[in-house]
């Protein structure tokens, strides 16, 4: 057991920390609307020109080619220097995985640089109006057409994050209606400025246009846009949600920063005197569980470098950092007092009413991403080896 | 960074497991419920022949020299079996204590002994009334304000406490400073039983680690078994998820006891926070994972004819000892904001 970092790490740290010290935005409105998404996609910019956006992915497509130490080291340094969201997520940290694996070498050409460039802004396209945890009930359908080479597409898409302001989704679709639930479907990619896409924006709980609707009308999607084989889009699928659910979307360095922060609200709120002292004991337990979110993330990581995958452990995590974040900025707000209910604007707000922003958002935690309960059935499962019926 | 055991330690681990299976089964534990002494001489003499009970003893006394993650492991592994027996208070705290702590003489009285098994020591540091394994000790580390002493057994008079765990055995030591050695005083004294308090908050959440992840294999094997509606009551969604929510506080807990025990090890600075974070998480696992397990099995985990209740009742026990996770709780809470 060795908790050091190499010093080729630590430099790679100091490196990133300098960078993002002088670079990182602050104040940007939240990427999740028009406004903010088109700021965020600048400051993407910036940080692919400086080769930050990717850091884990080979020079040739836009990365660094750095270790996954290296890359929670830059997470790490991204959150504790208040880097904003990073809209680029589902394409950067969900689709990329899937493309490194199953994808042809023209996709890769294809779509990774420019994914890493912000030029290409991606949203994820699972979810149906009938089918939420039960994704296998898609019924949005791919016709052949073998005379032009590709798909013909109908249906409809939801809840598609950020669907109003991207320019690609990338989801499931039903090759063979005729074929068992989990089988039949196919993973393709489709330009949202295609003949036949019409994509509508739905305000959120937090009052933002981060939902769309995406309906798809005759839309046409060409053989070189199909990841993976026809018809076996539910095993390419599980790839991306299992790095959803991981530790690619949810890096520790997040939470570290967020409880950091929190400590901070507190000291401040007891300086002027209205930390309320029974919550002294929740502001610890929110550290604590982010910094077992960190051990945790390292002892999984020492195991993937010797090649041992988490398998369906990762359900684990995706409960645990969801669950953490509910508490965590639920405490927060608690701690505000009477101003926890001001947001953004409000002239007497305390931090501009991002505590109860970030509450609003964990509060989805538990829903996305696969839902917590849906998590807590593949634990018994998969984990605990408990019999499914 | 490597946040992982190796290869030998998990070997060693192993080894002992191994041990434990075959001398440590539930009728071993039932046996130490209801004997007069409750400790087996030759169990512990085989873990001496291992090398389990010289693990933390410097090689220049006999022992093995290694260290809290080295030992970490074995203790885990004492928790799953519901180990009847003191290693966490002579091998995880009294070793390194005189190892650290105490004069050549005193300290080449003793941990030779602790090596080779011969000799048994137990601890009572300031806040522990209940003094665990004083009938079978050779010799106690107490603490009184800022003194350390060693006191052998035979200058002791004990009384008997009975706790809900049968197979513990608790004493009320009462002992004069005439009859007593010296180990250590001043802030040297309070050095030492700082350190020695975090080594067994640590050493404990190892154990409660063992203990918990014990109560959710067997209940997982029970509900797996056992038929309502015609069906495994384990593959009901609410059974499924009663389990999920003890292994995931449990997954969540282990990886801070390594933490706490490398921060010994390494004198690392913010070592106190690390252990109470360590034990404030094992203590509250334990304490899901204990009633998730009852609530599982139903009416038959409600007997004491069914072993489960050696597990439940060891974790209360050590959910409590060495700090309960309110206390640890509220010493992070201290040390993160109180300063600065
Ligand atoms: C902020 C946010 C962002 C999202 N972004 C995207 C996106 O970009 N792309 C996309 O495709 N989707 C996205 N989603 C949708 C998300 O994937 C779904 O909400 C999720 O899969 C749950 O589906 P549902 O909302 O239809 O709920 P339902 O499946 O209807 O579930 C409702 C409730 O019933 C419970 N339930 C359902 N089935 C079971 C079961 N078998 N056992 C126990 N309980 C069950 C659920 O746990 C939940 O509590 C997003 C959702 C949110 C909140």
């Amino acid at each position: 057991m060795d908790l050091n970092f190499t010093a080729t790490e630590e430099s790679f740290r100091a490196e990133a920390r300098a960078w993002l010290e002088a670079n990182v935005p602050h104040n940007l409105p939240s990427g999740d609307t028009r406004e903010g998404f088109d700021l965020h996609v600048l400051w993407e910019k910036k940080l692919y020109d400086a080769r930050w956006s990717a850091v884990s992915w080979p020079t040739e497509f836009g990365g660094r080619g750095s270790s996954l130490w290296e890359w929670l080291i830059f997470e790490e340094e991204y959150y504790r220097a208040g880097g904003p969201q990073r809209v680029t997520q589902n394409g950067i940290f969900l689709l990329a995985p899937t493309i490194f694996e199953f994808g042809t070498d023209e996709q890769k050409a294809t779509f990774l640089p420019r994914m890493a460039a912000a030029d290409d802004l991606w949203c994820q396209g699972w979810s149906e109006p009938d089918a939420g945890s039960d994704l296998a009930g898609i019924k949005s359908r791919a016709t052949r057409d073998d005379a032009a080479g590709g798909w013909i597409l109908n249906g409809q898409k939801t809840w598609t994050t950020r669907g109003a302001f991207c320019n690609w989704v990338f989801g499931l679709f039903r090759t063979d209606p005729d074929a068992a639930r989990h089988s039949g479907m196919t993973y393709m990619m489709v330009p949202l400025d295609a003949p036949g896409v019409t994509v509508r924006g739905v305000e959120r709980l937090d009052g933002d246009e981060g939902f769309a609707e995406v309906f798809l009308d005759d839309v046409f999607v060409s053989d070189d846009l199909v990841l993976g084989g026809v018809n076996e889009g539910w095993g390419v699928a599980m790839a991306t949600t299992s790095s959803e659910r991981g530790l690619t979307l949810r890096s520790p360095g997040r939470y570290c920063a967020a409880a950091d922060r929190l400590v901070d609200l507190w000291k401040r709120q007891s300086k002027i005197g209205t930390a309320d002292p029974s919550l002294r004991d929740a502001v610890a337990q929110s550290w604590m569980e982010a910094e077992a979110y960190r051990l945790a993330t390292l002892a999984d990581v020492s195991g993937l470098v010797e090649g041992k995958s988490s398998g369906a452990r990762s359900s684990l995590t995706k409960i645990f950092w969801s669950e953490l974040d509910v508490n965590l900025n639920e405490t927060a707000v608690r701690l505000l007092g009477p101003a926890g209910e001001l947001i953004e604007g409000s002239p007497d707000a305390i931090d501009d009413g991002a505590w109860m922003k970030a509450f609003e958002f964990s509060l989805s935690g538990p829903i996305y991403a696969g839902t917590n309960e849906i998590q807590r059935n593949v634990v018994a499962e998969r984990v605990l080896g408990l019999p499914r019926k | 960074m490597r946040f992982a055991f190796t290869d030998d330690q998990l070997l060693f681990r192993d080894t002992v497991g191994e041990l434990f299976a075959k001398e440590c089964a539930p009728e071993a534990v039932r046996w130490s419920w209801n004997d007069v002494t409750g400790r087996n001489p030759e169990l512990w003499a085989a873990l001496a022949e291992m090398g389990v009970t010289g693990l933390t003893v410097p090689e220049a006394h006999g022992g093995m020299g290694m260290n809290e993650v080295d030992l970490l492991p074995i203790l885990t592994e004492a928790g799953r079996y519901a180990f009847p027996g003191p290693i966490v208070e002579t091998i995880a705290v009294a070793a390194p204590m005189l190892a650290e702590s105490a004069p050549a003489a005193i300290a080449e009285r003793w941990l030779p002994g602790i090596a080779d098994g011969s000799v048994i020591a137990t601890v009572a540091l300031t806040g522990q009334p209940f003094v665990t394994d004083a009938h079978i000790a050779d010799v106690l580390l107490a603490q009184r304000d800022d003194r350390i002493f060693a006191v052998p057994a035979e200058n002791l008079r004990l009384t008997p406490q009975t706790s809900v765990d049968g197979a513990r055995r608790l004493f009320v030591a009462e002992w004069d400073e005439a009859d007593a050695e010296l180990i250590a005083s001043g802030d040297e004294g309070l050095r030492c039983a700082d350190r020695a308090f975090n080594r067994g908050a640590a050493a404990t959440a190892a154990v409660l680690i063992g203990l918990s992840e014990q109560m959710i294999a067997t209940t997982v094997a029970y509900v797996s078994e056992r038929k309502q509606f015609g069906v495994p009551i384990g593959s009901f969604q609410a059974v499924k998820h009663h389990l999920a929510d003890a292994e995931l506080k449990v997954s969540f807990s282990r990886p801070s006891v390594w933490n706490a025990a490398y921060s010994i090890a390494h004198n690392v600075p913010d070592v106190d926070r690390d252990v109470s974070m360590a034990k404030c998480f094992a203590s509250d696992a334990a304490e899901v994972a204990s009633r998730k397990a009852l609530q599982c099995h139903g009416a038959i985990g409600y007997t004491t004819e069914h072993d489960l209740h050696f597990w439940l009742k060891r974790s209360w026990a050590l959910a409590a000892a060495w700090g309960d996770a309110a206390w640890h709780r509220r010493r992070v809470a201290h040390l993160l904001l109180d300063q600065g």
